[in-house]
């Protein structure tokens, strides 16, 4: 019932002497939503990095459906391809029209014909709403525009699992709400997500769980209602009381 | 009157012959050098040490050589390397195509992998990231990208390369400038004009070329978010 999609296990980094995540363990069940936040500089994005294998860590394993990363049998290519990974500055490919970013995934990695590719490609589209955008090239796309591209490009691949790395903190604020509700959408679907986000709002409504890290550790996890009715730990209350200041309560609104 | 047509006529012979021979001794060099040019900086970049150590090498070796000093080191000392290609002319053409396209491929290499570095590293980890392997990430998302970037400096690379091809005339390529020099023996009082339209050739084949491909791919780039900053 319960599967298992991903499992951190006591994942460690260091980057030289800057040891950056020191012994991480969570897992992730199907469909499941994890929210994770912190300050900056706490290893979030080099969490995500370890989990999709752009970044191996020193130390740990992680596993997906079961199968480790680390196994040096393992054809790491071919696992990546399940994990989706959408990044805070987008990086779509800056020579391909938007519906030939979403297409070459299915295409070269997946094996489909151009045709195929071309109409799952477009079917992601539609699920960001950018079928009408197909033609256009990211440079000609607005911030929001590009990361609905962007999601598109990992929902194209069916993955098991699609991890953001704070999709929207690059985006002008009036174009933050476009992106968090095609991840509400994608979420309500049942989508696995592991997101790294400060847009408690988006937690409030769709987080199964969240974790807070800080200084490469994992602080508190617990449910969105822990943390905005009685976080325990220090630096948590801290830290939400920052953001709240910055961002605004976690009530704000987004269509369910 | 009789000496207006015969500069007329000898024009007419200089580009028929010299200005082809011209034309097909830059692109055939461009083009060899783009392909050497190519693959020496995808070692720089993506080899192992040993084949950068080559490419540096390389680099440094052909861009330290005075193309005059090429060109008789292949179509002098070594042209007897060349015999296959059937006549005397034959063969100093290729001397020559050697001369301009290893030297050339020296700097399009580096154009090359000075474009292939400046393209982001989320390009190449969006690639990962989407299942593609290095190859395939190379192939279809890095080189494509870098391609676009060099076309600006190709085309000075271009313009440098039909000026230059001017001193194989030294070594008897029976380009514009031998053509000309051929003439001038004959008909001293004819150099100022033989020599003033042949600058009007270079010119014409060279700035118009620069300006309209350097313009339209900056367009281009601007369009797709390359090159020119964000
Ligand atoms: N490739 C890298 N090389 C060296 N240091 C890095 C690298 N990536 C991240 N770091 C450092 O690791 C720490 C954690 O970074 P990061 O995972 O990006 O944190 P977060 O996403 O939580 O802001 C930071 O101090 C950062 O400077
Ligand atoms: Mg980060």
């Amino acid at each position: 019932m319960m599967t298992k999609v991903i499992e951190v296990k006591d994942v460690w980094k260091a980057y030289d002497t800057l040891e950056v995540l020191k012994g991480i363990s969570f897992d992730v069940f199907e469909g499941e939503v994890k929210v994770v936040f912190g300050p900056s500089g706490s290893g979030k994005s080099t969490l995500l990095r370890v989990i999709n294998m752009l970044t191996p860590p020193d130390k740990g394993e992680v596993l997906l459906r079961g199968q480790s990363l680390m196994d040096p049998q393992a054809d790491l290519t071919k696992l990546r391809a399940h994990i989706g990974f959408v990044f805070q500055n987008f990086n779509l490919f800056a020579h391909l029209k938007a519906i030939d970013n979403v297409s070459i995934g299915p295409h070269l990695v997946l094996g489909k014909t151009k045709e195929e590719a071309h109409d799952i490609a477009f079917k992601a589209l539609e699920k960001v709403r950018m079928n009408d955008w197909g033609h256009h090239y990211p440079a000609q796309l607005s911030g929001g525009q590009q990361q609905r591209i962007g999601i598109a490009r990992s929902l194209a691949m069916n993955p098991d699992v699609i991890l953001f790395d704070e999709p929207t903190s690059a985006l002008d604020p009036e174009l933050i709400g476009e992106v968090l509700q095609v991840m509400l959408d994608i979420a309500k679907e049942g989508t696995t997500m592991i997101v790294v986000t400060h847009e408690l709002g988006f937690a409030r409504a769709v987080a199964d769980e969240m974790i807070f890290m800080d200084h490469g550790v994992i602080v508190e996890t617990g449910t969105p209602q822990h943390f905005f009715q009685n976080p325990k730990s220090e630096r948590a209350i801290d830290f939400l009381h920052k953001l709240e200041v910055l961002y605004g309560q976690a009530e704000t609104d987004i269509e369910s | 009157m009789q000496e207006a047509i015969g500069l007329l006529d000898i024009l007419l012979l200089i580009m028929i012959r010299g200005l082809s021979t011209t034309l097909a001794l830059t692109l055939i060099s461009l083009l060899f050098g783009f392909l050497i040019g190519t693959g020496l900086a995808l070692m720089r970049v993506y080899g192992p040490i040993e084949l950068q150590w080559v490419s540096i090498g390389y680099e440094k070796i052909f861009r330290g050589i005075p193309l005059l000093v090429l060109l008789f080191i292949f179509g002098a000392a070594l042209l007897g390397l060349f015999t296959w290609a059937g006549s005397l002319t034959n063969a100093v053409f290729v001397a020559a195509v050697f001369a301009l396209a290893l030297r050339s491929a020296a700097y399009q290499s580096e154009l090359f992998r000075g474009s292939i570095m400046s393209i982001d590293p989320g390009q190449m980890m969006a690639a990962q990231s989407v299942g593609m392997n290095q190859y395939q990430a190379t192939w279809h998302i890095i080189l494509p990208q870098a391609l676009r970037l060099s076309l600006p400096g190709w085309t000075n690379e271009y313009a440098v390369v039909i000026k230059d091809s001017s001193l194989a005339s030294a070594i008897g390529v029976a380009e514009l400038i031998y053509q000309a020099q051929a003439f001038t023996l004959d008909y001293p009082a004819l150099f100022l004009g033989i020599i003033l339209v042949i600058a009007i050739i270079y010119f014409a084949f060279t700035y118009p070329v620069t300006k309209y491909v350097g313009e339209s791919m900056t367009t281009k780039l601007r369009e797709l978010g390359l090159g020119g900053g964000k």
